[in-house]
């Protein structure tokens, strides 16, 4: 039928309304439709308006339709149904259909939104269920794992409040405190209390629920049910919620019961001595070495080494088990006697005992624990049906911390031992000094020296030397070490002395500068300016020697070390007066470029003279000067007068003052405010191995360079 | 924090819905009270609002169309949201019958009511993921079987990307995209801009806040920033209307009226 319309239309209304209906969809939604479908989407609603316009017989239906056609094209504006009543009421029908046909069109139209409207709420709908189905069902199999992984977890975990309750447990954790899931209901995270718990525990627990912390770890034993002890490795979380508000505690144990007792025996065993129950003597050096560590200047320390006279007859007639009898009630003698002193008492082995005086107050505390040992082993010991008598004798040594090393004082104590074995027994004998080097060489030194050069056993640590006014590393001073087979690492002054008498000390000297120098210009080569200058300790008999010009000038080429980067320490011995051989070859030295600095300046019977004839450039203070500074037995006022006064001597005479033995920052201030120049001491590193020494230029900023930059 | 990507993002039917308040805006009713309410309001504010989403599908269209001609079948829509009307598929196969589109949204009621349309396309599939998670998106088989050498791709960045944040880096999201399209493949655009409507930007973006969705409008020269790397098609990024128009009256006297930047690139 929709070919009579320009027949029924003589008047050509038709397409007016055609064009009409076409410009009014294309307006609003019409926009977002492509051209070709809208112009047919408006040729085939105008064709059924037309039809239900002029047909004979009014059909109604074919207005619902177009009304249908524009929704079903998303027209679903109300705007459009507005623009299209009034449209339609503008080309008026002849029959007076007009009003039925705009009403079955907005009623075609109506009723097709609502279908739509249904059928879109429907879909969004079921995609919102599907999408929280969704939701569920992975929320499910999430927790599904979570349970999983709580319950079948080899760890045992536990979740509380942050009240303290226990909310839920594990299987793995109640197998660890061997209780059932109703024996660990009710119950509070405080209950679990151990006397023996880290200390910190409960303090890094109260930090984690308030939020201060969020996990801690430490290992802490717990009663079981049945009371025994267990050990955990304890790891405890906290949970926020969204707004960072603490929620829960979850914690994680690993029971470490089995690891943490075999640890315990292991540091037992190793630690103490399995016959006396004494800690051993690894124990002992540990915590001598740990008085080293970090000594407070001026901190003092006692050793009474004890030897037990005539074991050796008991063990030999009575048999070796009424000999552990024996050395076990020694020990528990000493222990009673010493221990309440605060002091440690240790075997060292066989039937040497060692007993450790910390924070020693002076040689008559050390010497009171001496007579202590004597007294405690004065009455015999009763041992089955023997009295035995035994006596012992100690060696006491009680020094500044500062001035040794564990190894030398150890040995130095045995040594002392030794004069009062030799004094008659049942008696001690204080250290002496002179008596120990006379010893040490006497004992072992020069048997084994001259050999101990070919078999590698010497070696050279570097202490540093630190500009005052900078802070940085300016040089470093050469020291040679010798790792005696049985007496451990010597330090100079315990077998220079005998090199000088042997004669060793000549090709131990050249050893040690040929060593040094090239150690020198390595770091020369890596670090260029940063290099530190190098010092070299020259014995009295070097600088005697004829050689010593030619030994320096052949070194310093093969190592190609700048003659500059070298400075040679002599003693104010070395040179004895204005003839002396000596002279002509430190002249000879200087003149190629090495300086020279005198050590231990002050400590000799100084002939001032010598430093008008002698070329040096710079003096070395004696570390016995600073060190004495602090001996509350010496005038400190006086002692820093006598350091200032030599400060400035130095200074008119044009030389470098290098200050020994500086061993805290208050000391290394106030030598830079008297204008020493350079120090060297503990403050500012021990003798180290060349590597360390490395380490140390590469760092840029020394951590002793702080008190320079404070200031 | 993010999830991890085996929980699933809430369905809370309570809190408008970018994807069905922009329905509502187009005279659907995918939508709920909380979603008509917030569209009510803004349309109060702004009653071009649902002009300008016509002319923003309008720019879909004509975007599809345009491609499909010149010969792409294959589509990526990523945060296609509900295709209200005219989904790409529809129009691309006008053209392509033979055109494939994989719609990835990050809305699970989206992605769900997408499902159930599509459940008998074979040509199509629909992913739920995150724009914000370009691996993630990516490493999915539907995508990667779309992405694999071969034929070019047209991705569809339709009003997306002013609901990612500038934390999560558009930029940098949009470049591993790229990275990860064939060459000769196509960047579609379009994108809430400042400079159409400068007195409505600051109160609608306000509106948005309190959805899951924030709005962030950008500048067209960032806008047009994000085809780095593609060659931009004539006209460049233009307001909506401007971009390649069915007829030139069809553009309006006030194009930035309709305040979305649209452009369309090429990777060469």
């Amino acid at each position: 039928m929709s070919e009579g319309l320009s027949q029924d239309d003589p008047d050509g209304r038709a397409a007016e309304f055609h064009d009409a209906w076409a410009g009014l969809l294309r307006a609003g939604h019409g926009s977002a439709v492509h051209p070709g479908t809208l112009s047919r989407l408006a040729g085939r609603s105008a064709d059924l308006l037309h039809r239900a316009r002029q047909d004979e017989e009014f059909d109604a239906r074919l207005a619902e339709q177009a009304g249908a056609m524009l929704v079903d094209s998303h027209f679903t504006d109300p705007a459009v149904l507005a623009d299209a009543v009034v449209l339609l009421q503008r080309y008026p029908v002849r029959d007076g259909r007009g009003p039925a046909l705009c009403g079955a069109f907005a009623a075609g139209w109506a009723a097709a939104l609502r279908e739509r409207t249904l059928r879109e709420q429907e879909a969004i709908r079921l995609a919102a269920d599907t999408a929280r189905q969704e939701v569920e069902r992975a929320l499910r199999s999430s927790e599904a794992r979570f349970r999983a992984l709580f319950e079948s977890a080899a760890i045992g975990i536990g979740l509380g409040d942050t009240e303290g309750n226990i909310l839920a447990v594990n299987r793995a954790l109640q197998e660890i405190f061997g209780a059932g899931p109703e024996d660990m209901r009710g119950r509070r995270v405080n209950d679990l209390v151990h006397p023996e718990d880290t200390p910190g525990v409960w303090e890094a627990y109260e930090e984690l629920i308030s939020g201060k912390r969020d996990y801690f770890q430490f290992d802490k034993p717990y009663y079981r049910h049945d009371g025994e002890v267990v050990w955990t490795h304890l790891t405890v979380s906290l949970i926020r919620d969204d707004d960072g508000v603490p929620q829960y505690q979850v914690a994680m144990l690993e029971d470490i019961t089995d690891r943490y007792r075999l640890q315990e025996r292991l540091r037992h065993q190793a630690t103490h001595d399995p016959l006396t129950g004494l800690p051993n003597r690894a124990a002992f050096f540990e915590r001598l070495d740990d008085l080293f560590e970090d000594p407070e200047p001026g901190a003092r320390f006692g050793l009474c080494y004890v030897d037990l006279d005539g074991f050796k007859v008991v063990n030999d007639s009575l048999g070796h088990d009424m000999g552990d009898q024996l050395l076990t009630a020694v020990a528990a003698r000493l222990d009673a006697a010493l221990t309440p002193l605060g002091h440690m008492v240790a075997r060292l082995g066989g039937d040497e005992f060692v007993v450790l005086l910390e924070n020693c107050r002076g040689e008559q505390e050390a010497v009171a624990a001496a007579k202590t040992v004597l007294a405690a082993l004065a009455k015999p010991v009763l041992i089955g049906d023997h009295k035995l008598a035994v006596g012992a004798s100690v060696g006491v040594l009680e020094r500044r911390i500062a001035t040794t090393t564990p190894g030398a004082a150890v040995r130095a104590a045995d040594l002392t031992l030794y004069r009062a074995k030799e004094a008659g027994r049942g008696r001690w004998t204080l250290f002496d000094p002179k008596e120990n080097a006379r010893a040490v060489s006497r004992y072992a030194v020069s048997v084994r020296m001259p050999s101990a050069l070919d078999r590698g056993e010497f070696f050279i640590d570097y202490q540093p030397m630190v500009d005052l006014a900078s802070g940085s590393l300016v040089a470093v001073e050469a020291l040679v070490r010798w790792r005696h087979p049985q007496l451990g690492v010597l330090g100079p002054e315990e077998f220079v002395g005998v090199a000088e008498e042997t004669g060793l000390i000549m090709p131990l000297g050249r050893w040690v500068m040929e060593q040094s120098c090239g150690q020198a210009a390595d770091w020369v080569a890596r670090f260029g300016e940063r290099a530190p200058k190098l010092s070299v300790n020259l014995a009295v008999r070097q600088a005697r020697n004829a050689g010593l010009v030619g030994d320096i000038d052949r070194i310093l080429r093969s190592t190609g070390l700048d003659p500059a980067m070298l400075q040679l320490e002599i003693t104010e011995s070395t040179v004895v007066g204005p003839e002396d051989e000596a002279l002509k070859a430190l002249h000879a030295v200087v003149d190629m470029g090495v300086s020279l600095a005198v050590d231990d300046f002050g400590t000799g019977w100084s002939n001032l003279a010598y430093l008008r004839d002698l070329p040096v450039s710079g003096l070395k203070i004696a570390g016995s000067f600073v060190g004495d500074l602090h001996d509350p037995a010496k005038d400190t006022h006086l002692g820093w007068r006598i350091v200032s006064g030599l400060v400035s001597l130095a200074h008119t005479l044009g030389l470098t003052v290098t200050a020994e033995g500086v061993e805290s920052r208050a000391d290394a201030e106030r030598l830079r405010l008297m204008g020493c120049d350079w120090a060297q001491g503990w403050h500012f590193g021990r003798p180290v191995r060349p590597g360390e020494i490395a380490r140390r230029i590469a760092e840029v900023n020394l951590p002793a360079a702080d008190f320079a930059r404070e200031n | 924090m993010r999830r991890p990507n085996w929980v699933p993002a809430g369905t809370d039917l309570d809190k408008p819905n970018a994807a069905r308040v922009y329905d509502y805006y187009l005279g659907g009713s995918h939508n709920f009270e909380a979603d008509r309410e917030m569209a009510r309001k803004a349309m109060e504010l702004w009653p071009d609002l649902p002009q300008i989403m016509r002319a923003n599908r309008a720019f879909l269209r004509r975007s599809v169309e345009y491609l499909a001609e010149q010969g792409h079948t294959r589509f990526l829509d990523i945060g296609s949201g509900i295709p209200t009307f005219g989904p790409v598929h529809e129009i691309a196969r006008a053209i392509r019958p033979e055109a494939r589109v994989v719609y990835v949204d990050h809305d699970p009621v989206a992605v769900a009511h997408s499902r159930l349309i599509l459940k008998d396309d074979e040509l199509c599939s629909v992913v739920e993921a995150d724009l914000r998670d370009v691996p993630d998106l990516l490493s999915r088989p539907e995508v990667a079987e779309l992405l694999a050498p071969g034929e070019p791709v047209v991705l569809l960045l339709v009003a997306v990307l002013h609901f990612v944040k500038d934390e999560d880096e558009p930029e940098k999201l949009v470049a591993r995209l790229r990275d990860a399209l064939p060459p000769g493949s196509a960047l579609v655009i379009c994108h809430a801009s400042l400079e159409g409507r400068p007195d409505q930007a600051g109160s609608h973006q306000d509106l948005y806040k309190r959805t899951p969705t924030p709005l962030t409008m950008r500048s067209l020269e960032r806008i047009t920033g994000f085809f780095e790397g593609f060659e931009l098609l004539e006209p460049g990024v233009v307001f909506l209307p401007e971009w390649r128009p069915d007829r030139p009256e069809a553009v309006g006297a006030h194009p930035e009226r309709m305040t979305g930047a649209a452009g369309v690139g090429r990777l060469p």
